[in-house]
């Protein structure tokens, strides 16, 4: 049986193109190549932080979602795999980039496979992705793939990059066909933290057998 | 259906003039806004509560019995009433008395507070707000309803033989409205007692308070107190109106830019069509105000906020002319006209009076000499052994 995965790159790019965004597309490529080998279909979607820059900060200081940031939310939301890119400004990734994942509800991306991509002008920020990335992505409960990409302008004439690229786009496509994020959403989603409406408005889900419903409905606190 | 206004109590600066005014100032203008609320024909005036600066409105009832005084025909009720970080005795005493003084004419719209320093001002974790708003509802609701209460909780002292006084007017617990964002268990409570459910609809996508209102009438309807259409809605909303649309929308975006809550933030027209906010002509407010029920349903309030943002007192006068001639009127013919048939009636003191006693004369409790104290003997009123 065939399997098509919602592929969402994320690029904290800047210019256009980017190199953040030329980084993101390569990945995103060698993803569809890759499982498309095994029979598997990559359907890839993009979402340009740059394009989002004033709703991510409207959102940030007035809890007003915007119509482009709910739509990339939503585009999140019905992900299989995710891409992140951003690059590297004084020794951390881009605030825009942060702040937009800081945005999202805290059950949005739980046991979603992940890419994270970084690029620099200098080798010397080459940890940020390891040091960095990969806390707010454990944070957000999602399975970041064991190779972290990172491109300072020496690696984009190394073939190293290539290969590095192969490998995490590799990890990715076997995450994703492991069927890792549906089993943990099907089996466990009750166990992780919600709140109502979260999930990026999708989880709905009232328990009314909890404490707090029978303390609502006339009950005792325990 | 009823209309009203709403206030935070937010002394601003206004971005217009550059001044601030005093508390005092403030304190006499909100009289007036109230005062001129019933003038313009509008039904309800309601008051935030806060217990910091830049807001005035500690102390709602002090300020609602005053503009009870001063109106005829008025409701004056609270956006919201602090259930966590007020003593539910005192609420229960301290409201009972605004109703007798207003002689009906008010309610209560209960609320959380999202401000973390505020509650171990009063002795209390915002850690535990939900769970403290929901007891101390609880027992909110029996302190209107039992003349004496034996009461133990998680939160608060616990109560032997107490009677919290004055009884309600005519025994009938005043109105409540419970008003939420994003918490079921708020709505359940609301549902479960048959109260009101109040969506402030001022800042997020119309979406979530669509979810918890949709839940609140299945629960409603759930305990029992009517048909899902039978629920008790409010909603907020807000308005800027000018008789030409695009002076409306000149003379509040310096307003708007620099609101306390939103301000510094979204463009204004993103803002309209996003969210609730109305800034236009009246027809423009009222075709605006009009989709309301068909994301909501029919529903029994309508409050907007208006003098909020450092506004001045003129402009806000100004507004309810407006508001009260040119939008309500309108509003209370084309929503009548579509509203179902099944659709409750707006809570008032006397209608609620009749559901409660038919033509019956209400209890007047009186109460039996005093013994010192409740806990020995039977009722403290006369007509009860």
């Amino acid at each position: 049986m065939s399997q098509t995965f919602q592929l969402v790159v994320v690029s904290a790019g800047t210019s256009d193109p980017s190199s953040t965004r030329l980084l993101a597309d390569r990945v995103a490529g060698r993803v569809t190549a890759l499982a498309g080998r095994r029979g598997q279909t990559v359907t890839t979607s993009v979402v340009e932080l740059r394009e989002l820059a004033s709703e991510i900060a409207n959102a940030l200081v007035s809890n007003h979602v915007g119509p482009k940031l709910q739509k990339a939310v939503s585009a999140l939301q019905h992900a299989d795999g995710v891409v992140a890119s951003t690059p590297v400004y004084k020794a951390g990734a881009s605030g825009l980039f942060t702040s937009f994942f800081q945005l999202l509800d805290n059950d949005l991306l739980i046991a979603k496979p992940v890419v994270l991509a970084a690029t620099a002008g200098t080798a010397r920020h080459a940890l940020v992705v390891d040091d960095q990335m990969r806390g707010l992505f454990a944070y957000l409960r999602t399975v970041v793939v064991p190779t972290s990409l990172f491109a300072s302008t020496e690696d984009w004439q190394d073939n190293g990059l290539n290969k590095r690229i192969d490998r995490a786009a590799l990890e990715l496509v076997a995450l994703m066909a492991a069927g890792f994020e549906k089993t943990v959403r099907e089996e466990s989603w009750g166990s992780y933290q919600h709140e109502f409406g979260s999930a990026g408005g999708t989880e709905l889900t009232i328990d009314l057998d909890s404490d707090l419903m029978r303390l609502a409905a006339g009950g005792a606190a325990n | 259906m009823q209309f009203g206004i709403f206030s935070v109590s937010d002394i601003t600066r206004d971005p217009v003039s550059g001044e601030t005014p005093s508390e005092a100032e403030r304190i006499d203008a909100i009289v007036q806004i109230a005062e001129k609320a019933e003038e313009v024909g509008l039904d309800v005036f309601a008051i935030g509560e806060h217990h910091n600066p830049p807001f005035f409105s500690s102390a709602p009832t002090t300020l609602l019995s005053h503009i009870a005084a001063k109106t005829r025909k008025l409701i004056v009720s609270t956006a919201t009433t602090l259930i966590t970080t007020n003593d539910p005795v005192r609420i229960a005493e301290e409201y009972a008395m605004l109703q007798h003084l207003a002689k009906g004419r008010m309610d209560l719209m209960l609320g959380r507070g999202n401000t973390a320093p505020v509650y171990p001002w009063f002795g209390q974790d915002i850690r535990q707000s939900l769970p403290l708003a929901l007891e101390n509802y609880n027992l909110l609701h029996r302190l209107w309803r039992e003349d004496v209460v034996d009461w133990e909780g998680k939160f608060r002292t616990p109560l032997q033989g107490f009677t919290s006084t004055p009884r309600p007017l005519d025994d009938l617990p005043p109105f409540v409205w419970h008003g939420s964002i994003r918490t079921p268990e708020i709505a359940e409570q609301a549902a479960y007692y048959g109260d009101g459910f109040f969506a402030n609809n001022i800042f997020w996508p119309k979406e979530h308070y669509m979810r918890l209102i949709k839940f609140y009438r299945q629960r409603y309807a759930h305990y029992g107190h009517g048909t899902e259409k039978q629920a008790v809605v409010g909603l907020g909303g807000q308005a800027y109106i000018a008789k030409r649309s695009q002076d409306a929308i000149s003379e509040f975006r310096p307003y708007f830019n620099e609101a306390p809550v939103y301000g510094h933030g979204p463009r204004m027209e993103d803002f309209m069509e996003q969210t609730p906010l109305s800034v236009g002509s009246p027809q423009e407010v009222v075709d605006k105000t009009l989709t309301f029920r068909e994301h909501f349903g029919d529903y029994q309030r309508q409050m907007f906020l208006m003098d909020h943002a450092g506004l001045p007192l003129k402009t806000v006068l100004n507004q309810l002319d407006l508001l009260g001639e040119e939008v309500v009127p309108v509003l209370r013919k084309e929503m009548e006209s579509r509203q179902d048939p099944e659709t409750a009636k707006p809570p008032t003191h006397a209608g609620r009076l009749k559901e409660k006693y038919g033509d019956k004369p209400a209890r007047q409790p009186r109460p039996n000499a005093n013994r010192g104290d409740n806990v020995t003997g039977g009722s403290p009123y006369q007509d009860e052994r």
